[in-house]
């Protein structure tokens, strides 16, 4: 039993820790925030991908560090503490994963050197709008090589090189789903920026008018596969979250400490205390559960399904009511623009969607543990 | 990370395996417990039990080897409890004993103290009670008024205690006093043990709202306790007292059933107007937030469990495990019954699922949520000590004792 990271992975996370510090303040996630021509921070993107980060999870052969799953969930946890405003999760815990789930030989070698290095950044085009993509909504075609439809919104779809987009692919001779390859500079589609709660994670609406792509995977295994890449980011994400969920914890903390009324500290308050401890137990819990998340996605666990869900609605929950409870204790300048307070508080609503709502995942849970006993 | 024992941890697992094997009856998935902790019809077994592990070399693990210990590690003890668990065993009486009596008298009790006493208790022929509450301390359980006066070799003890687990079969006791009144309220106390069976010991069981009574009052009319059994020096019984509720948030540990598992079968089994229940989103959103509160305690205790095996003791974080589980199963068991719909009334086993397992649990818990350490104690203990926020104002620091108001004081009074 050892319930801990290593030493060479806590270096790493202190090494990530300092750099971001430097790096990646909340006036460069603000920056985003402030100018709604800019999607993302280039120059800390750069850094990053220079850190080797990009490529973390690359093999050597393709021009990545080869470092297990486990090392990427260390730096996730500190990008999510940071609020860093890159395409690092479309392009790393989404559409690397794409690629090594289910890339061809030929496509590896095509695309992850240069995601590796940073040179281009991917994407994952799922949702059509407002409800729950899946295979009796998502109305996207793949035709004779060719996509059609509208995806929207699609994480950093704005700026991606390229999509992983889910579609209706008529040429597998049935109407199930499979995953298409792409290029967004290319031919047969527009794209524009969406307006979203939290700017500093960018996000593109993407027309697809007979754009040219190949399949990722088998034709009609689209689905299955894409359950697969969005179990691993589950994972990934969940350190995020458990990263910013502390940092507002942090945040909320600090202020009991150091805001006096009443010719006290407000943390002297058993109304604040048990507020800022019940935070505190929710990000425990899901760092426990993402920590188990982290061993199974790098040791490809029978239960990774259930450990992914749980590490997910562990995470979202936390994230939420920690970033909630935090503008709480901070009382009127909790929700100022000047107080960073609300930069976690939209983060925190994203990330809880962005690979679908909690009350999915809830449900997703159950089912995995419902064929975990059947197994 | 590696979730997997280490080989010197799988090594002892084995061991501990094979003798409870030998020795013990394996669980049954279906079984509830046929026996309460309070019923004082288990003592014999409970003693039994704890016999056989002492002679197997399975008591004490962590304790040293000259009071009769395996002179083990706190891991291999929750290696063994763990193992253990997977067994019918009488509940676990010895739990204030080993727990806290044991180490308590280790740190202060003299040579011959410890030899005589500790050695009995782990095998299994004494059991110990601790006798701290009182009706005007609880939560402040410095508070405390139970009178000491020496008087010659002897003290002299009058006064009442409450919520004393065990005290109508335990054998010997650990007792806080108030030697000086006059002093504040921290600095007046006195710790000692005493035999249950001297004279001035009236023990009174108290029913509880589920109809069982684990707790006691005990009355201490003119106790005489000779001065060799004094633990720490006069006046500094509080820190005596510290000692030994460090080791009841260890010792206190799993809650017991319904947890998650037992309510995911309920939702398994019952049907509701639409078919399963299990196939219910409103259910299913209950089951997923305590999955992942049962597993995430799980995990933390294995975090605890990698600290223990670089010997490092656990910590007030451990208090998120009482905290989280006592109020899960309290949630659990309401809602295991609202699953039964009309018929969740009925406690009669034999036509309640899981031998009314909800039904009892729903009267048991709300006494988990409040004894060894209420919710809002726990919650005190985890500000102040983990998150390290100030402590709230004191208005009963400076004041001698016996001006200062506790317990219940109604204006008028």
């Amino acid at each position: 039993m050892n319930f801990e990271f290593s030493d060479d992975q806590r270096q790493l996370r202190d090494h990530a820790r300092r750099f971001l510090d430097d790096n990646a303040s909340a006036r460069v996630a603000r920056n985003i925030l402030d100018n709604a021509d800019l999607s993302y921070d280039e120059e800390l993107w750069r850094s990053i991908a220079e850190l080797g980060w990009t490529g973390a999870i690359i093999p050597e052969e393709f021009g990545g560090a080869g470092m297990i799953r486990e090392d990427l969930c260390v730096i996730a946890e500190e990008l999510g503490r940071s609020l860093a405003p890159t395409p690092f999760a479309s392009s790393v815990y989404l559409a690397t994963e794409a690629l090594l789930l289910a890339g061809s030989e030929d496509q590896k070698a095509d695309y992850l050197p240069r995601l590796a290095g940073g040179e281009i950044i991917g994407c994952l085009a799922m949702a059509e709008g407002i409800g729950i993509p899946g295979p009796s909504t998502i109305t996207a075609t793949y035709r004779d090589g060719l996509v059609s439809g509208v995806k929207k919104p699609v994480l950093d779809g704005d700026v991606a090189d390229f999509a992983v987009v889910l579609a209706k692919a008529a040429d597998a001779g049935d109407e199930s789903l499979s995953l298409v390859l792409v290029d967004l500079n290319g031919a047969g589609l527009q794209r524009k920026k969406v307006e979203t709660v939290d700017p500093t994670r960018s996000h593109g609406e993407i027309a697809f008018d007979g754009a040219p792509g190949q399949l990722l995977g088998g034709a009609g295994q689209g689905w299955a596969l894409a359950e697969k890449i969005i179990d691993h980011a589950a994972i990934y994400i969940a350190f995020e979250q458990v990263g910013g969920a502390q940092a507002s914890l942090d945040m909320a903390v600090d202020y009991a400490q150091n805001r006096f009324a009443f010719g006290r500290a407000i943390g002297s308050f058993q109304a604040i205390k048990h507020k800022l401890v019940d935070m505190y137990v929710d990000v425990e819990l899901a760092r426990a559960n993402a920590y188990y998340g982290a061993w199974a996605i790098s040791n490809d666990a029978p239960d990774l399904s259930v450990a992914a869900a749980a590490a997910r609605v562990a995470a979202s929950e936390a994230f939420n009511h920690a970033s909630r409870e935090n503008i709480q204790t901070h009382g009127g300048m909790g929700f100022t623009w000047e107080f960073d307070c609300h930069l976690y508080y939209r983060r925190a609503k994203l990330l809880s969607l962005t690979l679908g709502s909690e009350r999915r995942w809830t449900d997703r849970l159950v089912t995995t543990l419902e064929q975990r006993n059947v197994a | 990370m590696d979730f997997e024992d280490t080989q010197e941890e799988a090594e002892f697992r084995a061991e501990a395996s094979t003798w409870l094997k030998a020795n013990g009856v394996p669980k049954q998935s279906d079984q509830t417990l046929a026996v309460r902790r309070g019923d004082p019809s288990i003592v014999p077994l409970a003693k039994e039990w704890q016999r056989k592990k002492y002679d197997g070399g399975f008591a004490g693990i962590a304790l040293p080897k000259e009071y009769g210990g395996r002179g083990g590690t706190r891991l291999q003890q929750v290696i063994f409890s763990q193992e253990e668990s997977k067994f019918a065993v009488p509940p676990n009486i010895f739990s204030i004993s080993h727990g806290m009596a044991v180490p308590t008298l280790l740190t202060y009790a003299t040579e011959a103290q410890k030899q005589q006493y500790v050695q009995a208790t782990l095998k299994g022929d004494e059991i110990w009670c601790q006798l701290f509450s009182e009706p005007g301390a609880g939560s402040d359980l410095a508070g405390l008024r139970t009178r000491s006066e020496r008087d010659g070799d002897d003290w002299v003890i009058n006064g009442q205690k409450i919520w004393t687990s065990g005290a109508h079969y335990a054998d010997r006791a650990i007792l806080v006093t108030r030697s000086d009144p006059t002093a504040v309220k921290h600095k007046g106390l006195t710790y000692f043990f005493l035999d249950m069976k001297t004279p001035g010991i009236d023990v009174r069981p108290i029913r509880q709202i589920s109809g069982y009574s684990g707790f006691n009052e005990v009355f201490l009319t003119d106790v005489r306790i000779p001065d060799s059994q004094r633990l720490g020096e006069v006046g500094e019984g509080w820190q005596v007292a510290i000692t030994t509720l460090m080791n009841e948030r260890v010792a206190s540990g799993d809650r017991p059933p319904p947890n998650f598992e037992e309510i995911f079968a309920l939702a398994q089994q019952l049907d509701t107007e639409d078919g399963p229940a299990i196939e219910d989103k409103a259910v299913r959103d209950r089951l997923a937030k305590w999955y992942v509160q049962t597993r995430g305690l799980e995990l933390i205790r294995m975090r605890s469990m990698t600290a223990m095996s670089r010997g490092e003791r656990p910590g007030p974080e451990n208090s998120i495990g009482k905290l989280v589980a006592s109020f899960k199963r309290q949630e659990i068991a309401l809602f295991g019954m609202d699953l039964m719909d009309m018929g969740g009334v009925m406690q009669d086993p034999s036509s309640t699922p899981m031998s009314a397992l909800f039904q009892n649990a729903y009267l048991e818990s709300p006494g988990s949520r409040i004894a060894a350490g209420t919710d809002e104690t726990l919650r005190n203990i985890l500000a102040e000590r983990v998150l390290n926020l100030p402590r709230d104002v004191r208005v009963d620091k400076d004041i001698p004792f016996n001006e200062m108001r506790a317990g219940t004081v109604r204006s008028g009074d």
